[in-house]
């Protein structure tokens, strides 16, 4: 069933949540380089700059692409956590991405240009695991439903835990983590100047960093749908696995773009595909 | 409330400098003296950037790529100038293509003087910098577009140096 009051929490609480899970990203990071680093609301602080800034545009359309792709992700977030269909969600999901392709393409800049088509890459790499994901859950759960599967009391993640570790792997580039950060990154990492946001200045960029952490929010969301038996062990994986993605992070460096498609889809056809026919096979196909 | 001291990008550019004052300007970026803890990031994007870091001095290389950066940035913005050949072109400045300190050519906030500037003395400069960034979001200074139509059209390389 559709929440509508657990969607209004989200487009209000996210960003929230969003920016304190950057803050203290940044934090973890700093101290595991052996630094200070900034204050926990520092996030907070660059987009409420960014806002201040002046806003200086190549091509008009930028903004209503970096617009779109805020309300995109909103509306898939808030189809999430209103308990929506799983698919239905990756289809928005991938929407909003397309989006901030577009916006970036609008510009006519070779950085811009080479950002979006690694953009693009990123989306191709990960787009057959998040897949296989929500139908790895729909076999074990019998539901697409958000809903369904969240409050479910089968153990979903001990049914598919080679599709929870693909999710993982995929995980690393959504969040734009190295190794895979090869359309942009964060913590002043650069990538061809700066990659699709290249082009994005002031407040236009405050609102793709302000998409970011509601998108952090939504995939943090969807490692806890493996977990949704018992929600304090979900909250705690959901912890685990963020810190596990500082880690990686921290002590990789950025690899080519071929090995991020190969490497993914090998993942995602190995782990991915042979933990679904197993399970379909033992549990004696859909009914 | 403002956010813009809480959180300067800079972008560093290298203006035909020896590479000292590039070095301890990457200093400022190592655990040592850390300067993410006052939200400072270098980006490499001038489009990103609230301060202009450039040190070394003008020659006729770099004159053209020196207005873009700083026309590309969005305002408010402000420059700050690394290192004395980036001051005043330092023992460069009677070189004959040498057109002298970054403020030949657009203007300069503050100054960092020093062969190489240390560390402290570029943090210093930054946070200075942060006060004026501070007033011109107040007064709403809008930053000139600098060309270089005048240099072009009596392009003598001799101009430059001692005057």
């Amino acid at each position: 069933m559709i929440n509508i009051v657990w969607a209004i929490v989200f487009v209000l609480v996210a960003p929230v949540v969003g920016g304190l899970v950057a803050g203290i990203d940044r934090k973890i990071t700093a101290h595991m380089q052996g630094r200070v680093g900034p204050s926990i609301l520092q996030p907070f602080y660059d987009v409420g700059k960014l806002f201040e800034k002046e806003q200086t545009v190549v091509n008009e359309t930028q903004i209503f692409y970096a617009i779109c792709y805020v309300i995109f992700m909103i509306f898939t977030g808030a189809l999430f956590f209103a308990g929506g269909d799983l698919l239905l969600v990756i289809f928005a999901l991938t929407l909003a991405q397309i989006f901030l392709v577009l916006g970036a393409f609008a510009a006519n800049s070779p950085y811009s240009y080479v950002g979006a088509e690694r953009e693009l890459l990123q989306i191709m790499a990960y787009e057959p695991m998040v897949i296989l994901a929500a139908v790895g859950m729909f076999v074990a759960t019998k539901s697409f439903n958000v809903s369904d599967i969240a409050s479910t009391t089968i153990p979903v993640v001990l049914l598919i835990p080679g599709i929870f570790l693909g999710f993982l792997y995929v995980l690393t580039i959504k969040l734009r983590k190295s190794p895979f950060d090869i359309s942009t990154s964060h913590h002043a990492h650069q990538e061809i100047v700066k990659g699709v946001t290249t082009e994005f200045s002031g407040p236009s960029l405050g609102l793709i960093e302000i998409t970011h952490w509601y998108e952090t929010v939504l995939l943090l969301g969807f490692v806890y749908l493996f977990f949704g038996f018992n929600p304090l062990i979900g909250v705690a994986a959901v912890i685990i696995v963020y810190l596990l993605e500082i880690l990686i992070d921290n002590t990789n460096a950025r690899v080519r773009w071929q090995f991020v498609v190969k490497s993914s889809w090998l993942i995602a056809a190995i782990v991915g595909v042979v933990n679904l026919a197993a399970l379909y096979f033992l549990s004696g196909g859909v009914r | 409330m403002t956010y813009l001291s809480k959180s300067p990008w800079i972008i560093h550019y290298d203006a035909s400098s020896c590479n000292g004052c590039d070095i301890e300007i990457l200093a400022c970026l190592t655990p040592m003296y850390d300067v993410e803890r006052f939200g400072i990031i270098n980006t490499g994007n001038p489009k990103h950037a609230d301060i202009f870091v450039v040190t070394g001095s003008i020659n006729e290389q770099n004159r053209e790529v020196i207005q873009n950066i700083y026309n590309q940035m969005s305002d408010p913005k402000v420059v700050v100038a690394v290192g004395i050949c980036a001051c005043s072109g330092g023992v460069f400045r009677e070189c004959y293509n040498v057109a002298g300190g970054i403020d030949k050519l657009i203007p300069v906030d503050v100054y960092v003087p020093g062969c190489a500037a240390r560390p402290e003395s570029i943090i210093d400069g930054i946070v200075t910098a942060l006060g004026v960034l501070e007033e011109k979001r107040k007064n709403r200074v809008s930053s000139p577009t600098v060309t270089d139509h005048d240099h072009k059209a009596h392009h003598k390389h001799a101009q430059g140096g001692a005057q």
